[in-house]
């Protein structure tokens, strides 16, 4: 994939977790001077395990790689597991699920994850919901862009999190400040990457549109919403992985219920299987919603020339 | 200046200039150009890399203004670009998320066709570009050669009563550009069009000319005019003709080998 272009390394803050986090999405899909389709940002996709993009492949090379999937995951756990026996302060595999179980039949662990998932939802959807109309409006109108970009830059070199202290005096203590913050993560990520996407809108394309006829608004509508939407979906899911993250984070520190808290508490206890349970939750949750987004990515996205 | 505009012509182009500002100094990247350009007339346009073809393309589809100067139309100065000047790009332009027959139908849906309509217009110049079977392909799916009929189809669906094409062969092969020289002329001849046609290919500007304007750079200005008088249709046996052959040594000598500062007054009067 090509390297980020020079608006990129404008927008680019380097060296701090929230810039990082955001950085695949300020990675445009690169313009082939050659192509007027913009091409799949693949570079923007989070980390994801091995295999995700691999639906492409010849069958044979797909099974073989689902087979080193499969070893390297239970390989994974035997470790885990060895490391569990031989003296490390570890709960075993077994001991782990076991909790699960208890926990699931307390109705503890249905609670946090509704909690949680409630929370980054709904900080997640507003966050988006605001991020893509003020993203459109910064690439369409240059009075819109000079008025917002210093404010987006800015905050996007804070981590959403190190506002937590100032939002919690501000809006107390309940579930406000929390989605507040992963609001904030989540614009911070998609706003950039739905900018990117409308200034990155191929010219010949705006042209091609102008001379069929068309005006402004059916030229807004009609090319750039759909050039930019792969963006648009990139910026959404590292605003996922960013909204998820804050929100463990905020949970650690400030929350009555939720994965956070209950690891939180666990950790006073000792608990390390209860940790453990959230950690693979946390995990396999973010994974889940992660995949969601990248099944709509590909319906949506489908248009676009891969290499 | 050397042509007189006159007010039959379907495009005519008076003492055009086209300045870039750069960093502290003014690039001109057209000095007083002058064109006429008949109803129906096909005009193509040769000459070396950053001479200002597109620029004159540009400004003739209304996406550049002149500095100074006209670019009239039909007896109008052109303001913007609009639905009866269709333009082909060189790198087609197509809509990538929409098929082939969602591209071909964009205009028509801006022009606020009815579905049934648009359907049938569509459906009319796929055929006529020989899409039929990539109707309802994605352009990801499409050749380079079966990409530019799309567009041309595109831009023939609105029905332009001018089409401006700024070498939309020059990134084909050999095989598939000849191909779709002779289909374009065509077309042409069943749905005649005026048509300025950008190429570097000196060939191709002869083959499919009435008259080909020679443009030199640094200024960009019109160096040469040369009418081809060969006949249409333009065959095969046209194109390995001694009369082909003599227009296309004129046209090349007159893109090499440019004598500097000389415009179409003094090389072709
Ligand atoms: N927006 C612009 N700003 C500054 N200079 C420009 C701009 N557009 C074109 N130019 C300059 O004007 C000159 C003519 O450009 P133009 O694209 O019309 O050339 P061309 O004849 O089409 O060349 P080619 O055959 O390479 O396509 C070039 O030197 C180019 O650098
Ligand atoms: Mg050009």
């Amino acid at each position: 994939m090509t390297a980020s272009t020079p608006r990129t390394s404008r927008n680019g803050a380097v060296g701090n977790p929230a810039a990082s986090a955001a950085d695949p999405a300020s990675q445009p899909p690169a313009q082939d001077a050659r192509a007027t389709a913009t091409q799949p940002p693949d570079s923007a996709e989070p980390p994801s395990p091995p295999g995700g993009r691999s639906t492409k492949r010849r069958p044979g090379k797909r099974t073989g790689l689902r087979i080193l999937n499969a070893v390297s995951i239970v390989g994974g756990i035997t470790i885990w597991w060895a490391l569990a026996v031989s003296g490390f302060e570890f709960p075993t595999p077994p001991e782990v699920v076991e909790t699960a179980i208890e926990l699931w039949n307390d109705g503890i662990l249905q609670e946090d994850v509704v909690a949680s998932l409630t929370r980054v939802l709904a900080g997640f959807i507003a966050g988006s919901a605001v991020a893509i109309p003020v993203g459109f409006l910064m690439g369409w109108y240059t009075v819109a862009r000079g008025l917002f970009e210093p404010w987006i830059q800015f905050f996007r070199t804070i981590p959403p999190l190190a506002l937590l202290p100032v939002v919690l005096v501000l809006m107390g203590i309940g579930e406000l400040p929390k989605v507040f913050v992963i609001f904030l993560a989540a614009f911070l990520a998609c706003v950039i990457s739905t900018y990117q996407g409308v200034v990155n809108v191929d010219r010949t394309l705006i042209n091609a549109a102008r001379v069929l006829g068309a005006r402004n608004g059916t030229i807004f509508l009609r090319v750039v919403v759909p050039a930019s939407t792969p963006f648009i979906l990139v910026g959404m899911r590292v605003g996922l992985g960013s909204a998820w993250a804050t929100l463990v984070a905020a949970e650690l520190l400030a929350a009555q219920a939720g994965l956070g808290y209950r690891m939180q508490q666990a950790q006073y206890y000792y608990d390390t299987a209860t940790i453990f349970v959230g950690i693979v939750v946390i995990g396999v949750l973010g994974l889940v919603m992660d995949r969601l987004l990248l099944f709509a990515d590909t319906k949506l996205t489908g248009w676009q020339e891969r290499r | 200046m050397t042509t007189t505009p006159t007010d039959t012509a379907k495009i005519s182009v008076r003492r055009v200039r086209k300045t870039f500002d750069l960093k502290n100094s003014e690039f001109v990247a057209l000095e007083s150009v002058s064109l006429d350009i008949a109803d129906n007339e096909f005009v193509t346009v040769v000459g070396p890399s950053g001479c200002g073809k597109s620029t004159l393309m540009n400004i003739l589809a209304g996406l550049e203004t002149p500095t100074s100067g006209h670019a009239v139309v039909d007896g109008k100065d052109v303001r913007g670009p609009g639905p009866e000047r269709g333009v082909i790009f060189q790198q087609y332009a197509l809509f990538p998320w929409l098929t082939v027959r969602k591209n071909i139908e964009f205009g028509l849906k801006v022009a606020g066709l009815r579905a049934a309509e648009r359907r049938q217009r569509a459906e009319y110049f796929i055929h006529m570009v020989g899409l039929d079977q990539f109707a309802d392909a994605l352009p990801k799916m499409l050749s380079g050669g079966m990409k530019q009929r799309c567009a041309i189809a595109r831009a023939y669906a609105v029905n332009p009563s001018i089409l401006l094409m700024d070498e939309p062969f020059g990134a084909l092969d050999a095989l598939t550009r000849v191909t779709l020289q002779e289909q374009l002329l065509g077309t042409w001849s069943r749905e005649k069009r005026t048509v300025m046609f950008i190429t570097h290919d000196v060939d191709e500007a002869v083959f499919l000319a009435n008259r080909v304007v020679v443009m030199a750079a640094r200024p960009g200005r019109i160096y040469d005019i040369v009418d081809v008088d060969l006949p249409f249709p333009r065959t095969e046996e046209v194109r390995l003709s001694p009369e082909f052959g003599e227009l296309r040594n004129r046209v090349w000598h007159s893109v090499y080998h440019q004598t500097p500062g000389v415009a179409a007054g003094h090389a072709s009067s």
